[in-house]
């Protein structure tokens, strides 16, 4: 039967190529013991590493693959297909790496982007609070300078590879009467004096990830840790979320796949009533609808991520609705996988419940699908008054 | 510390059928990979050369599309390969399989170490490796499951698998390891390497590039061929024993005294 022909390059080939073969040979047969023991998976990442994954978005000069939005979201489609706990490490890394490419100075990026790319170091990203989430002007970490340095303090929280990571971007409050133009980023080295860590979070899904609290108490950083120009701090979060974002959707369709491939491979050998339960109109309708949506989310991630590599400007629109899209899809797809297989779904016997439980922080971080639809409303709005 | 592998394509035996009124394997549809236990020889390989440098050259004898298997193998981190192919090599026993590798290696100029894997999983001899090893009068650590490499290198720990366990072995280079599938876990490929493996241009060598005397090569160097091939029938009979448990127990006693088994 013929597939949508995505007109994927050589290059995009080989890497949807290498990333399903580390999905299947790598993560599969471990995903549920990471699953239920909450370990982190640093096996993998040397995989990971060893592959030349935490490079594809990085240029060459900084010892990446040069790869751009489009091609991380081919990876990050297939390493999801596996486990979105495990690709939740690897993508964070990104999000934390992705400032420092974006915004960071020569000197910054040459000190940084070759450890993110070997995979040496993990990064990761620091912006919420306990009372600053969607609302991430209203954060109180601050940062105040001091001779030849910073001064950080406050607490952050929920951050991805917290404590397992090294290279942390921190927005904090510099100038809080500016309100968001009051904020700047930083780069937070583990080891950084008043740095620490809280406990690893308990999580419904993704449980091999690890969510802790950072601490900064006096956190005491080198000047040359600011990252783009003061008061920066909110459009380096937005510009980096922006740039992230379609990956979080890419990730939604890799999850589907496989929920709907376990759903598939079970109702063609489950016989109830005499015959397989996909002979069932019941069931069929069922797996019609995911097939369906699964390629829609996929044609639309990749066409978002195709046209934010042209370079355009303005991307929050396109990488909101990429990611509102997939991964509200895979919450459905995940759920009616489970229901497809009945009791088997339930139980952690089958893949289907962990897929399900990790389908729903898709739908939670890099802002909760509810944000996604005010930026693109938002949007709408300013393109329809310049219109008028 | 330059270093060989020597790899063989075979078919994925996990999917082979066989033809069974042809007592042939069916090859259609079945694909082709490394031999598995190679892929740890080519991991033992690239993990000295990373810790040591050097160069590995991975070399197979196959027919054209066995370059496919050294492809994988460049993907992986191999520096070099060549392939052994030519029409005078065909149906090659293991006598003139190790003569071909022998004119091989020669011609690429003698390696510190060579590696095998421990066996083919579709011929199953076990003999490339040793009978390379004697044709260089080189030493042959078969079944290799452990290498420690000490002396900058010079010197080589080897924890080999036997029946009762494990011998420690000490080997000075050169030497040649076939490598049991315990002995580590292979890499995944790199982005990087499998994008200069698509680009590598693969030497292919006939028997004149490699000076080999055609009456020692393929089935004109081979004592032994493949007179057919089969698969085994196992017949197995079936009876359920009746009666009480003691009956049963006294019917059974006295079928395996018949059978002379007690």
């Amino acid at each position: 039967m013929a597939e949508v022909n995505y007109f994927l390059n050589e290059e995009q080939q080989m890497i949807v190529e290498l990333t399903r073969q580390i999905a299947r040979e790598k993560i599969i047969p471990v995903r549920a013991r990471l699953d239920e023991q909450e370990e982190f998976p640093w096996d993998l990442v040397k995989d990971f590493a060893q592959a030349d994954l935490f490079g594809l978005f990085i240029p060459e000069e900084f010892g990446g693959f040069g790869g751009g939005c489009f091609e991380m979201c081919l990876a990050l489609e297939q390493l999801a297909y596996g486990c979105v706990g495990v690709t939740t490490t690897y993508a964070a890394s990104a999000l934390g790496g992705y400032p420092i490419l974006l915004f960071g100075t020569d000197e910054q990026k040459k000190r940084y982007l070759p450890d993110i790319a070997a995979g040496k170091k993990l990064a990761a990203f620091g912006l919420t609070e306990s009372g600053a989430g969607s609302d991430a002007a209203a954060i109180q970490t601050t940062a105040v300078e001091e001779g030849d340095y910073w001064v950080l303090n406050g607490s952050k929280q929920w951050i991805t590879s917290g404590g397992e990571a090294e290279i942390y971007t921190i927005i904090a409050m510099t100038d809080r009467h500016k309100g968001p133009r009051g904020a700047s980023a930083f780069i937070v080295e583990k080891g950084d004096p008043g740095f620490s860590f809280g406990k690893k979070e308990k999580k419904m899904g993704i449980r091999s990830s690890s969510t802790t609290e950072l601490f900064l108490d006096n956190c005491k950083i080198p000047k040359d840790r600011l990252l783009g120009r003061r008061g920066m701090g909110f459009i380096i979060a937005m510009r980096t979320l922006d740039q992230a974002r379609p990956g979080i959707g890419a990730m939604g369709v890799g999850l589907a796949q496989a929920a709907m491939d376990e759903a598939i491979k079970f109702a063609r050998h489950r016989i109830q009533f005499g015959q397989p339960v996909i002979a069932f109109q019941a069931i069929q309708h069922m797996l019609a609808d995911m097939a369906t949506e699964i390629e829609a989310a996929r044609a639309l991630v990749y066409a978002i991520a195709r046209t934010i590599d042209t370079g355009i400007k303005d991307m929050a629109k396109l990488s909101a609705m990429a990611k509102l899209f997939a991964t509200d899809m895979a919450m459905k797809v995940t759920t009616d996988a489970v229901q497809v297989m009945g009791g088997h779904g339930y139980m952690a016997d089958y893949p289907v419940e962990k897929m399900m439980r990790d389908a729903k922080i898709l739908q939670i971080y890099e802002g909760t699908n509810q944000i996604q639809r005010n930026v693109i409303g938002q949007a709408l709005n300013k393109e329809y008054a310049k219109k008028a | 510390m330059d270093i060989v592998v020597c790899i063989k394509q075979v078919p994925d035996t996990a999917t082979v059928r066989f033809d069974k009124e042809k007592g042939t394997i069916i090859r259609e549809g079945v694909q082709s990979i490394i031999n598995p236990p190679d892929l740890h020889a080519l991991e033992a390989g690239l993990s000295l050369r990373d810790q040591f440098g050097g160069k590995v050259t991975v070399l197979t004898m196959g027919p054209p599309q066995a370059e496919s298997a050294l492809r994988d193998a460049l993907s992986l981190g191999a520096d070099e390969a060549v392939l052994l192919s030519d029409r005078a090599f065909a149906a090659a026993d293991t006598l003139a399989t190790t003569y071909t590798l022998l004119k091989a290696i020669q011609k690429i100029g003698l390696p510190e170490l060579i590696l095998c894997g421990t066996h083919a999983i579709d011929g199953d001899t076990a003999q490339v490796g040793p009978g390379l090893a004697a044709r260089l009068g080189w030493p042959s650590i078969t079944q290799v499951a452990g290498i420690e490499a000490v002396e900058d290198g010079a010197k080589l720990l080897l924890k080999r698998l036997i029946d009762q366990g494990y011998e420690m072995v000490e080997a000075e280079l050169p030497v040649l390891l076939t490598c049991h599938k315990t002995l580590n876990t292979p890499r995944v490929p790199s982005l990087k390497a499998k994008m200069r493996a698509k680009k590598a241009q693969i030497p292919v060598w006939s028997h004149e590039d490699i000076g080999a005397e055609p009456d020692k090569i393929g089935i004109s160097g081979s004592p032994t061929w493949v007179d057919s091939t089969f698969v085994p029938a196992f017949e197995a009979k079936k009876e359920m024993l009746q009666g009480s448990p003691e009956e049963q127990v006294d019917a059974l006693i006295k079928r395996l005294k018949e059978s002379g088994l007690i």
